[in-house]
Formats: structure tokens, sequence, C-alpha cells
């Protein structure tokens, strides 16, 4: 009897654990995933590899370029670019170092394959608050993209990026990488310091271009001193709400310099924004038109120094609160208030600048000369020791002017036309040089790891051609992750196989992870859609995008279930005197209700939901006739709204190949006479 | 210990009253030694019951679906009162065969299901407790389930594969067939892959730790019972 009673407590243990390997079994089976063999380390390269670098007579540097950017089937790019399109009006999202093209965000134009702006009330409404003169205004010339930050560093949750040429910022969300929101500045007609950001997102600055009379009303051109204007603005951004709020936004009135790049304090200078400037001169043209009249590009060319714009944010937004001007119902704050309250100071800066970047540990300010072979590095500790000794002479409007002397930390000799500095993580600037198509590598002072080295410039590496912005990863914020850079280059000439005259523009991918005269070009990436001029390179694990919408039936601007989703079986066609009504949903592969039977001059509204929630089972819907055009992804519902002025059969259908049976993906719209 | 051994012993008469006159004299060792005996199987039952009601938060049953472009595959997840996984694209592909709803099959079983159990768990509890032969027959449907469980699949298998819409857009394509309960097959561009799932051998183990529990309770049931009419007869 004892003996079986042991047998009995063995036979449960036994029962026990192959009930629990079975679990683990099946738990580990559930999970599909194949581990990677990696390939044995062998000395040098196999034949065939051999065989074809000898064929295409590669040299080693080739072979470790294609190395460094060869990212195998299915993984995926450590770092993530958001680069503006230019006058496409666009954003483009590229891996790095790949330098693949992931996809294109329509901000300010229209873009079919998203179906942005071809009939989707919500984008409507977008473009028409963004566009007050009434114009229908489909395009937009996208400059500088701007992530949103958490104490200085990319967190991943919001583009921002303005439009120059109507002077307009838009809201993107990195949710759904897709525009949420346009405005307008209404002091303004155009604008190009935008955006940027302050380092936990309340502001996003940006600033003027050509000045202007203010809100870009008539003045006499010999007037341009005394009424013509330039402006920054600062627009509050509601983190929660997504959205910019117009009414907590405020400009400054600047004297009519041209403003250009900003870039907001970080860290110790957290608080403080800096603006640069040029044509100080205040030329105002004229070239053809009168005798004697110089260009602008010799005009604004003049003087040796221009001004960068220095100013107290903290201030700014106490004065913007006690103001009353409005400016086109814009709260906008009188130069004189300015000078009055100590919010803006000017510094000399060396000459027609164009970038002002802000060092990483926010205590220098890198001015680059567009027309001085230097770099000019200013201190914040003796800004802010000369405003206190209020160590300044005055401009010709009573803006105190710093003793550059008093404020500059170093000045380094890079080479022609510097335009734009970015940092990494070993102590490094670089700054683009256009006229010498080269980017330069140079040591930081101060508290820096190279400091040692002593501000210097360290190695040039050519480029093709003309590079203006250039972006490291994660290099313009508290912390540069190194390792890439690309450089944004204008021109390629003779880098691609021959297209038209029109030629692309060339991204040229820069290895940074050497120290020294180390930097090698790895890779050349055509840009055929427009002239994209920043970038902004992201850490990829700190973007975290949805795959399908959380709830069928979303509405992606609210980012809640709209009012209108429909499941299956819930479709109907509802009239209401001359109003039709749809609720339709689509799923693989049918749009329900498959017909829809209306009269000449009946108001329609149609909403679609697509029911799927399957990752990438986007429909598509078209609707020709009528100028509709729509990308419905996963989980979302659309509403498109319009007048059936014709009459006749018109066939809508799936624009996106979603199955086998996508072909029969159509219905019938008939509009009787 | 020596007093059991004798009393199971049949036609040994002499020894068994000396048997009992040597039990009497050590009353206490009889005592605890009588009881152990229903304690094991009690404690059996007692688990059988304790597996049997944890299973249902566990699954029984999964379908993994393998097509090209799906790289994460699909799955159906089958609780004894519910189904899990990508039910809804599985029906979203599966109307193109002409296939019935996954959530239309088994409703009745999936509803019951939490009942039936707690019964035949409340059943083998009771037969732990009440040691009378003829209700034993409480502990079959235990024993019985996990195999009851998968004919229940495979008919249910079997008719959804048999009863497709011929209306369906692949329908001429596709022959009526039977996904496979355990083990691979193919549909299409699938191929499956069902396997069992922890809640299931849970309930393989209730039921053999019922098995078990019975012989240890009627070896305990004979024993008391010859005790008994030991005890009478002295």
């Amino acid at each position: 009897m004892k003996k079986s009673v042991l047998y009995g407590v063995i036979a449960v243990l036994a029962i026990l654990v192959v009930a629990l390997g079975a679990m683990l079994v099946s738990r580990g089976g559930g999970g599909g995933g194949e581990a990677a063999t990696p390939v044995p380390q062998e000395a040098g390269v196999g034949q065939d590899a051999a065989a074809i670098i000898a064929e295409r007579g590669l040299t080693p540097e080739n072979v470790v370029a294609a190395l460094k950017t060869f990212m195998p089937s299915g993984q995926h790019d450590p770092f993530i670019m958001f680069s503006s399109g230019g006058h496409s009006g666009q954003v483009h999202v590229i891996g790095v170092p790949s330098m693949r093209l992931l996809r294109t965000i329509g901000v300010f134009t229209p873009e079919p394959w998203q179906g942005y702006g071809y009939g989707d009330v919500e984008q409507e409404a977008m473009f028409k608050e963004a566009d007050p003169f009434g114009e229908n205004v489909r395009w937009g010339d996208t400059h500088h993209p701007a992530l949103s930050e958490t104490n200085a560093v990319y967190d991943g949750q919001w583009l921002f990026v303005n439009d120059k040429a109507q002077a307009r910022v838009a809201v993107i969300d990195l949710r759904d990488f897709e525009t949420k929101q346009l405005v307008k500045n209404p002091t303004a007609m155009n604008d190009h310091g935008g955006t940027f950001v302050t380092p936990n997102t309340e502001w996003v600055i940006e600033g003027g271009q050509y000045a202007a009379p203010p809100g870009a009303e008539y003045a006499p051109i010999d007037t341009y001193e005394e009424e013509w204007r330039g402006m920054v603005t600062f627009w509050k951004f509601d983190r929660e709400k997504g959205r910019i709020i117009p009414e907590e936004s405020f400009a400054l009135e600047l004297p009519p310099y041209w403003q250009d790049l900003c870039d907001a304090g970080k860290l110790v200078s957290e608080g403080w924004v800096f603006c640069n400037s040029f044509n100080t001169e205040m030329a105002v043209g004229g070239a053809g038109v009168e005798e004697d009249a110089v260009p602008f590009e010799s005009g604004a060319s003049q003087a040796d120094m221009d001004y960068l714009h220095v100013i107290d944010l903290n201030k700014a937004i106490q004065v913007a609160q006690e103001n009353e001007l409005r400016l086109n119902g814009f709260n906008y704050v009188p130069l004189q208030k300015l000078i009055d309250e100590r919010v803006l100071y000017f510094i000399p800066e060396p000459k027609s600048p164009h970038g002002v970047d802000i060092a990483p540990k926010g205590d220098f300010i890198v001015i680059s000369g567009k027309l001085d072979p230097h770099v000019t590095i200013y201190s914040f500790e003796k800004i802010q020791q000369a405003i206190a000794n209020e160590d300044w002479e005055v401009d010709p409007y009573g803006v105190p002017v710093l003793n550059f002397d008093s404020v500059v930390e170093a000045q380094v000799e890079l080479g022609l036309g510097p335009l734009h500095t970015q940092f990494d993580n070993q102590g490094y600037a670089y700054t683009s040089l256009f006229l010498d198509s080269a980017v330069a590598r140079w040591t930081l002072g101060g508290d820096y790891p190279r400091a040692d080295e002593g501000w210097q410039l360290v190695e040039k590496e050519s480029i093709h051609y003309n590079v203006g912005h250039i972006a490291a990863a994660e290099g313009d914020t508290a912390e540069p992750a190194g390792q890439f850079l690309v450089s944004l280059n204008k021109w390629s000439v003779d880098r691609f196989a021959n297209v038209g005259p029109l030629l692309p523009q060339n991204f040229q991918l820069i290895d940074i992870s050497g120290q020294g005269e180390s930097m090698q070009l790895l890779y050349d990436m055509p840009i055929g859609w427009g002239e994209p001029h920043y970038a902004q390179i992201i850490r990829a694990d700190r973007l975290n995008p949805i795959q399908v919408y959380p709830e069928i039936g979303w509405n992606p601007r609210t980012w809640s279930k709209d009012p209108n989703a429909t499941e299956i079986g819930q479709e109907r066609v509802e009239r209401r005197g001359n109003t039709v009504e749809i609720w339709m949903t689509a799923v693989r592969s049918h749009f329900t209700p498959e017909r829809i039977e209306i009269k000449k001059g009946d108001r329609v509204i149609w909403h679609i939901t697509n029911v799927e929630q399957a990752v990438d089972a986007t429909h598509g819907f078209a609707l020709p006739g009528y100028n509709i055009n729509l990308s419905i992804e996963p989980g979302e519902t659309v509403t498109v709204e319009f007048e059936a002025v014709k009459d006749g059969v018109f066939s809508y259908y799936c624009t996106e190949f979603c199955s086998a049976l996508h072909l029969e993906m159509t219905g019938y719209l008939l509009v009787q006479p | 210990m020596t007093t059991e051994v004798q009393t199971k012993t049949p036609g040994q008469e002499g020894q068994t009253a000396v048997a009992h006159r040597e039990a009497a004299e050590m009353g206490h060792i009889a005592r605890v030694s009588r009881q152990p005996s229903f304690r094991v199987s009690t404690l059996l039952f007692v688990l059988a019951a304790a597996l049997l009601v944890t299973s249902t938060f566990f699954p029984y049953w999964k379908m993994r679906l393998n097509a090209p472009q799906y790289p994460q595959g699909l799955y159906i997840v089958v609780y004894v009162d519910r189904m899990e996984g990508d039910i809804r694209e599985i029906d979203g592909l599966n109307h193109y065969i002409g296939m019935k709803p996954l959530e239309e099959a088994a409703q009745l079983e999936r509803t019951l299901a939490p009942i039936a159990i707690a019964v035949m768990a409340l059943f083998i509890v009771g037969v732990a407790f009440i040691h009378s032969k003829w209700f034993a027959v409480l502990a079959i449907p235990v024993m019985l389930f996990p195999v009851i469980f998968l004919l229940d699949m495979f008919v249910w298998l079997y008719y959804y594969g048999h009863s497709l819409d011929p209306r369906a857009p692949l329908s001429s394509s596709i022959q009526p067939f039977t996904p496979p309960v355990l083990g691979t097959g193919t549909v299409g561009q699938f191929s499956t892959t069902a396997t069992l799932q922890v809640g299931w051998y849970m309930a393989l183990a209730a039921a053999i730790l019922t098995a078990i529990g019975l012989h240890y309770r009627r070896a305990a049931r004979l024993a008391a019972e010859r005790q008994a009419q030991g005890t009478d007869n002295g």
C-alpha cells in the first residue's frame, strides 16, 4: 500500500509536468520566430562576392559603403529622417542608412495616394481655415520640419513644418503620420525661420522672411524704413489637443530686416530664442525699375555685419499677455514695447548669415556667415553678461546691439559659403559649405569631449553638389546620436542618369561614426519631387505609430470614434428632402451598398467606414466625375459631401489593390436627370 | 499495517480473527491507517476538479493559419466558452470560400460549457466525499470530457468545411473539406496547424487523475467494507 501511494504521487507529478511541458511547447510554438543564423566570420569576402567586386570595379571603400547601407529584406533602419519636400508642399519619411523612401505625407499639397485634399470634408475644412484669401491655395513651400521635443530631445509625437510661400505652419500627428492642422499667419505674407520648437514644445517658432507692411497691406516702397516690418511668431502648441491655439499665440514686430532662421535655446539657454537676419542694409531693390538701383543680391550684401536677434521668450510671453494690439485679429506686440521691456537684443553677426544653431548643451550659438568663411560662436554666458552690463549701442530703431567682442567665444575658418551646423556625440560640429560643396567637421571647445583640441577645423568631405542644410542623427538636440549625417544637396549635375533638364536633388549619406579625418560618403539618394530644405533624423525606436486605427469607425482628426462610424449591417441610405446621406462600409472585396440612386441636384453626404482591422488592408474610394478620391485606412471613417450637379452613371471603385477580387470592389452611383 | 495486509487476504479465517484482535489492541493504528486510503482518492478528485475548473481560463485548442501576406500568421484560439484571435480577419477571408462566420459555431456548447464544467467538478467532488459504489459513475463525464471536446471540434470543423455557400466568390474552385482537428492542413494559400493547448491538457490531467482516484477509492471502499464486515463478525 505504501508503494502504490508513492506510485500515485509520481503519476500525478508526471501528469502535471507533461501539462506544463505542453503549455510551454504550445507557447513557444506560437511565436513563429526564426533564429537568425549568423554568417561565419571569414577573412575577406567569398568567391562570388569577389567576382562581383572585380566585375563592377568596386573599390574597398565602395564595398564598405555598400555593406553599411544595405538593409536585408525585412530589416528596419535604426533612424528615420523627416525631410521637407520643398515646393512639393509635402514631408518625406526616409529610412537611414538605407535611404529608402518610406512614405510621403501630404501637408500643404493634395496628395492622391493618401486621398489627401480630394473631398474629405475634414481636410477641406483644414485647407479652408489656412486660406484666408479664399484662393483655394493647394501648394506650399515646406522648409524646416521640427520634431516635437521633451527636455530638448525628440519625443517622436508631433512634427511641424512651415510653408514659406504663404506663411503657414502645419501640425503632423506621428501616431498616424497625417496632417492634422494648418494655420496661416495673419501678420505676414511669407516666412522662413520656421519651424523650431522650444525644448518642451510649448511654442512653435516661425520667423519671417521678406519684410512687408504689417499684414502685407499696401504701403509705398519709400515708406520702407518707417512702415515696413519684419516679424517672428510664437505659436502656442497644446500637446493634449495636438493643436496650435492661434488665440494664445503672438507675433513680435521687428525692424524690416529680413529675418531668417531661428533656434530655441535649450538647457542653460532655455527661455531664449535666437534668430538671425540679413538685409539689415534695408535695401529695397528696384533693379530694372530705377536708374542706378542695384539688385537685392548686392544691396543686401553690403554690410559686414547683420543682426543676430536675441529674444527673452519669458519676457516676450509676459509682454504679449498684457498686449492689447491685434493685427488681423492676431496678438501683435509693437517693437517699442520689446525695446522698453527689454525683450529684444541684437548682436552683430557676419555676414548675411543663414544658420543659427545651438550647441547640444545650450551654451554656444553657432552662426554661419554665408558670405564669410567662418563660423562665429557666441557664448550664452557672455551674452547674459553683456546684457547685465548694458554693454551695447542701439540700432536705428532703438534696439540694443550688444558689443560683438564681448560676446564672441571663437571663430573658426572653415571655407566658402558656410550655411548650417549640426552636432554629434563625439564633440564634433559639422557645417555645410555651399560654395566649397563640402561638409566641414570641426571641434567644439568649452565643455565638449574634444575641447582639448580647441575650436578647430578637422576635415572637409566633398559632396555633390551645392549643399544647403545638413542633418545629423538627432544632431540639433541635447543628445545627438552621431553615426550618420545627410547632406541635402541642391544640385546633382552628373550623379544620376539624365532624366531631362529638371534634375533631382541629391541626398548624400555620410558616415560620421569615426574620429578625425574619417568621414566617408556612403550613398546618393535622388530626390525627384521638390527642393527639400531641412530634415531631421530621429532614432526609430522613439516613434510608435499605430498600425490600424484603434477602433472601427475612427476619425483621425478628432482621434475618437466618428459619430458616423458604420459597422457591417448598419449600412443605409437616407433621404431628407434634397439631401441624401449614405453610410457605407468597405471590406475586402466589396462596398455596401453597391448601388446608389439619387437625383440630379441632390446634396450628397457620404460616410465610408473601412471595417478592416488587418494591417495594410487599406481601401481607396474613387468617384470619377465628382473629383473624389479617398484613402480609407483600416478602421477609418471618411466623409465627403458634394452637390450632384451632373446626371449619369458613375462607377465608384476601390483604388488600392486590396485583394484578389479588388477589381470587383466597385459600385454604381446613378444620378437621375 | 500488518492488520490491513491480512484483512485483504481472503480464505485465512483463523488468522483474520487474530488480526482483528491485534487490531483492537492497537486501535489507534487501525483508525489512522484506515483513513489515509480515502485521503489519496479525495486528494486526487479535488485536484482533478480544481484542474478542470482552472482549465476554463486557458485555451484548449489553437489553429495557426500561415500565408505569405501574413508574416505573423493568423490565430484562432478556442477556450471552452469563447474564441479569441484574428476572428474578424479569418471570417473576412472565409467569406471568399463561403464559410460561415466562426462566431456562429458551437454557440450552445460555449454557452453550456461553464455550467457543464462546474457540474462535472461538483460530481467528482461528490465522488470524492460520498463513497457509495454507484456514485462513482458521476466521474465518467470528466474522464470522457477531453475526447468529447475533440469530437465536438471535429464535428464543427466538418460542418463548416461542408456547408460552404455556393454563391461565394471562390465556391467553384474549392471542394468541401475538413480542416484537421490536429496537425497540418491546406486551404488555398493558407497552411493550417492545429494544436492542443494547455487548457485541454489540464482537462486530460483531470481525467487521468479522476481515473487514478477511482482506483484508490475502490481499494479504500473495499477495505472499509471488509473492515466493517470484520467488525460485525467480531
